[in-house]
């Protein structure tokens, strides 16, 4: 036992509930000095819990009664304590009660359930953007389906089982599955995810491909038409796994669009029975289709677009270029192409294999011409011409995209420029919501330095730049800073490719590879 | 379909400017902004545990929905009737020497405290030992000095619950509840009051004769009471009472001081008409010591909350593909749940210490881990999933009024609907978040809040103090894998 001091005390006409006397007990206690601290009514049970604590209260003491009993080691501590007593019980009920509302939503689930509370079904329900990691993304998605929404699932690294999943859920509901994988959409003028701004027209798109989608409508827009709709539909959807799930929901929906008068299906390299499957839904729909499904011995996306115009009656386009090539002639053999966006770099690579033959690169054409590229963007390639996608998976392992963290493709533009192999470079620029806020603001310093670098072997720059009049970077302002770099900047990707062909010395055009088929199994 | 003017989802989509969900990164919302769309951001984080790949399936099981709506249906339409109070021994055929207990399976190596100590009172109740050394070692050795057997066995599994221990011997009564709309039955023993009780683990001299006098007097009085209003007007409602509880600033678990008097002031009526009837050997003055026992208890009630919430979980048992929780108890040892998917299944983990205010000296070293059935009202979607009903609660972990509010509107995140009878008043009468959902846990983190009591850890001392407690994830991040492997392979 302590040789300090006790102090019991009995007050009456003093109220306050348990909770609040074990909340004063608990702060007496804890204060220097004391040993012991019960603030308590004097319920039975509390009687005997002062009781076990060796501090009985006095006899007669009542439930309405109020019991200070305190231990202290000297009288200045119990002092103390009673003090910080009647303030504690002096302080009346604090003015809490304010109510944070709803918390935010955690799950698609909930957030759905809230929309449909709070329009009373009165509106459509909203469009779910999903962009979770890949592993996560079907349960995300699979809430928005079964709530009836539409969404985009921007996420990749979807097993494909899932995808087929999602995509006949969604059918049986009604709904689109815009991906996985899904760089691109633009509905009603909305653009979701890497999107250019784009005027509104009659022209709608169904895209198995997020930068083709946005090169066609750049495109488009050069040529003064605007789009109604660019349904996304996932890299994988033309696979034959998939099978055109969504493209063929896309293409009823868009053939059932009385805004709707003609639709461009782009794709990376179909599934040649998918394709052709959905060519035949096509005309049983009777809805006119341009087809830029890429691919040897396919039109290219500029001949599309070209397609586009004519089946609207429009005068032919002549693309529009920047800067000027004027007397550059490399006299270093290899092609380099540095690319943001897979379709594009799988387009140029059909371009400069029909010319060059093999093209190596981490999205090879053909197995054989596979090039390693490690995480960190690193290659040897040798002399040989090479197209590396900075976009591809396992370059953006743990970090953004290129198209909004240029930092890989600039480190290694300056290799390439100091590399006496390399004689062209072809690089891709795309602008739109979603991407770097202003990359020429960093890519043309870079191309200065590279041209400086391969100054005396005449390195020569071509840049394919993606990009409408509207977009948030200024496509004449882009332009104009690659241009003023020493870079000659096509919007046509297919005439930057062909133009970088034509600057390679002794480009041999190679016919027997041109006509192949691809066959497109390392992707 | 929600899409207005006969359109598909689809057809609506093309035709109007939507309103945007995003879930992921915050990059595509702020782009949506931007361009002048309305958008709401899912607040996302990744499952507990490595749960995706089991996440993906159980969410993609075809049955889920339809097995979840009618799990949810049948707990929130069960209804809750007293209708008897028995011994144990004919209620739920207890055998001498038989013990239920509260949560998962248990045996006596692995007893806490608490439970032993329980254990102990019970054996020495049942005049089975004549001290508590003799009675420990019955208990250790599985047979007393006599030769009488001994088993345990979880309450859950003989359709019982038990507040804290849960322990139920022979002897004991318990009060019958039936769900008419069903045609379930639940069981629970009768409340003893607080301090040394044997619910909290004490066994001394006044504890077993508190127990001798509940039998004697308590139990037949309340059944002859019961018998009669049954008779009579009907069985005491005891959902409609939960219902009103819940609008006089209890909430069911911790709190049940209004649904405490309601019953009371059902009671007395009945027994005071059956004056001349009563038990032989039992007069005038044990009926007031009934009455003033009742009243004097706050916690009275929470013997007929927790049968009702059983009642109202038994109906939602045993739906192939639902992912809704049947129980959440403990043993003082192990947290478990089970799921209406998967049946009996226990899933477990370790119980952790609550988070509260103590009694006294008490502190958070003498506090024993969770322990009790009493959990069955967090999983009937009242008791901490019903705090903002009684914000007084919420200050034992020295919360304010906002706390509680906030507390209630979380756990919606993590239910499946809403309880069309238990209301909270100052959420304009919504209804509590009502059926757990092992795939909103696991998505979300979120873990159901419980209010507890909290027992001494040493056999024998009691109630040390009150609080909040969360059940361990592992319990439904083995649950998911468990749906998973339970959904048939399409």
């Amino acid at each position: 036992m302590s040789t300090g001091t006790t102090h019991i005390e009995t007050r009456t006409g003093v109220y306050a509930d348990s909770v609040t006397l074990m909340q004063i007990s608990k702060r007496l206690a804890a204060l220097e000095g004391i040993t012991a601290a019960q603030v308590a009514m004097g319920t039975p049970l509390n009687i005997e819990v002062l009781e076990g604590m060796g501090l009985p209260a006095p006899v007669g003491t009542g439930p309405n009664d109020l019991v200070v009993a305190l231990r202290a080691l000297d009288d200045a501590a119990r002092d103390r304590a009673l003090a910080e007593l009647a303030s504690a019980l002096t302080v009346t009920a604090s003015s809490a009660g304010l109510d944070g509302g709803d918390p935010p939503p955690r799950r698609t689930a909930s957030a759905l359930e809230r929309a449909a509370q709070a329009s009373g079904g009165s509106t459509g329900t909203p469009l779910v953007v999903v962009s979770v990691p890949g592993d996560s993304a079907f349960v995300e998605a699979h809430d928005a389906v079964t709530a009836g929404s539409n969404v985009v699932v921007f996420s990749d690294n979807v097993p494909v089982e899932q995808e087929i999943a999602l995509k006949d859920e969604a059918a049986r509901r009604g709904v689109l599955v815009m991906g996985p994988d899904c760089g691109t959409a633009v509905v009603s003028g909305v653009g979701v995810g890497f999107a250019n701004v784009v005027a509104p027209g009659r022209v709608s798109l169904v895209a198995a491909s997020g930068t083709g989608a946005q090169h066609l409508m750049a495109l488009l827009d050069a040529a003064g038409i605007g789009v109604r709709h660019c349904l996304g539909i996932g890299g994988r959807d033309m696979s034959a796994a998939v099978g055109g799930r969504s493209a063929s929901q896309a293409l009823r929906a868009l053939a059932a669009d009385p805004s709707t008068d003609l639709v461009v299906v782009v794709s990376k390299p179909p599934d040649a029975d998918v394709a052709a499957r959905l060519r035949a839904e096509a005309d049983e729909l009777g809805v006119d289709v341009v087809w830029a499904l890429l691919g040897f011995g396919q039109p290219d996306l500029t001949t599309a677009a070209g397609q586009v115009v004519e089946h609207l009656g429009l005068p032919a386009v002549t693309w529009p270029t920047w800067g000027t090539d004027a007397s550059t002639r490399p006299s270093a053999p290899a092609l380099r192409g540095l690319f943001v966006g897979g379709t594009l770099c799988d387009e140029a690579m059909v371009i400069a294999a029909e010319s060059l033959g093999e093209v190596r690169s981490n999205i090879p054409l053909r197995p054989e011409w596979a090039l390693d590229v490690d995480g960190a963007g690193r290659w040897d390639a040798g002399d040989a011409h090479t197209m590396v996608d900075f976009g591809d998976d396992r370059l953006t392992e743990g970090r953004p995209h290129p198209m909004i963290d240029p930092t890989l493709r600039e480190e290694r533009l300056l290799r390439e420029a100091d590399d006496p192999c390399v004689g062209v470079l072809l690089l891709d620029v795309v602008l739109g919501h979603g991407s770097h806020p202003d990359p020429a603001a960093t890519l043309a310093p870079a191309i200065s330095d590279a041209l400086r670098r391969g100054g005396d072997r005449g390195l020569a720059v071509v840049v394919s730049l993606t990009g409408t009049k509207g977009d948030p970077q200024g496509l004449e302002r882009q332009a104009a800073a690659l241009a003023a770099a020493g870079a000659t900047v096509h919007l046509s990707n297919a005439e930057a490719a062909r133009h970088a062909v034509q600057l390679v010395p002794d480009a041999v055009p190679r016919k027997n590879t041109a006509t192949d088929e691809p066959t497109g199994g390392a992707r | 379909m929600s899409a207005s003017n006969d359109q598909s989802p689809l057809q609506h989509l093309l035709t109007a400017e939507p309103d945007v969900v995003t879930v992921g990164a915050e990059l595509f919302a702020d782009a949506l902004r931007d361009q002048g769309v309305a958008v709401t951001p899912v607040e996302w984080r990744p499952p507990v545990g490595r749960t995706q790949e089991a996440l993906a399936t159980v969410v993609g099981d075809p049955r889920r929905d339809e097995a979840n709506a009618t799990a949810l249906h049948r707990m929130l339409s069960a209804g809750a009737e007293l209708v008897d109070v028995l011994p144990a021994a004919e209620a739920l055929d207890l055998q001498p020497g038989s013990f239920l207990h509260a949560g998962p399976p248990l045996t006596v190596e692995r007893a806490s405290g608490p439970m032993l100590g329980a254990l102990m009172g019970a054996v020495l109740f049942e005049r089975l030992e004549d001290d508590a050394e003799a009675a420990e070692r019955a208990l250790r050795e599985g047979r007393t000095s006599s030769g009488v057997a001994i088993t345990l066995d979880p309450c859950h599994h003989h359709r019982a619950v038990g507040p804290m221990a849960g322990v139920v011997s022979p002897s004991m009564w318990v009060f019958v509840l039936r769900d008419p709309v069903h045609g379930g039955t639940a069981f629970c023993s009768l409340n003893e009051g607080l301090g040394n009780v044997l619910r909290y683990g004490a066994y001394g001299p006044e504890v077993i004769e508190r127990l001798q006098w509940m039998s004697r007097v308590l139990g037949p009085l309340l059944q002859l009471a019961v018998r009669r209003r049954a008779a009579g007007a009907g069985p005491i409602d005891v959902k409609a009472i939960v219902g009103q509880m819940l609008q006089m600033g209890d909430e069911g678990h911790n709190r049940n001081r209004a649904g405490t008097m309601m019953l009371v002031r059902e009671l007395v009526p009945e027994l005071m008409d059956a004056a001349d009837q009563l038990p032989e050997g039992l007069g005038l003055g044990d009926v007031a010591d009934v009455v003033r026992f009742c009243n004097g208890n706050d916690h009275f009630f929470l013997n007929l909350v927790m049968p009702a919430c059983k009642l109202a979980m038994d109906a939602a048992r045993d739906v192939p593909g639902s992912t809704l929780v049947t129980v959440m108890a403990r043993n003082g040892t192990d947290f478990g749940i089970q799921v209406s998917g998967t049946g009996d299944e226990w899933f477990t983990g370790p119980a952790s210490v609550p988070d509260g205010l103590y009694l006294g000296d008490y502190g958070p070293d003498d506090a024993n881990p969770d322990i009790g059935d009493s959990a069955i009202t967090e999983t009937g979607g009242i008791g901490g999933m019903a705090m903002a009903a009684a914000p007084a609660i919420v200050r034992f972990v020295g919360g304010e009024v906002g706390d509680a509010l906030a507390a209630t509107r979380a756990m919606y995140e993590i239910t499946l609907g809403e309880h069309p009878a238990y209301q909270v008043p100052i959420l304009g009468f919504r209804g509590t978040p009502s059926g757990i959902d092992v795939t909103a846990v696991v998505r979300t983190g979120v873990l159901p809040n419980i209010n507890t009591g909290i027992a001494g850890k040493v056999a024998g001392t009691g109630q040390v103090g009150a609080g909040l407690v969360s059940p361990p994830t592992e319990c439904f991040t083995d649950a998911i894998e468990a749906l998973a492997k339970a959904v048939p392979a399409s």
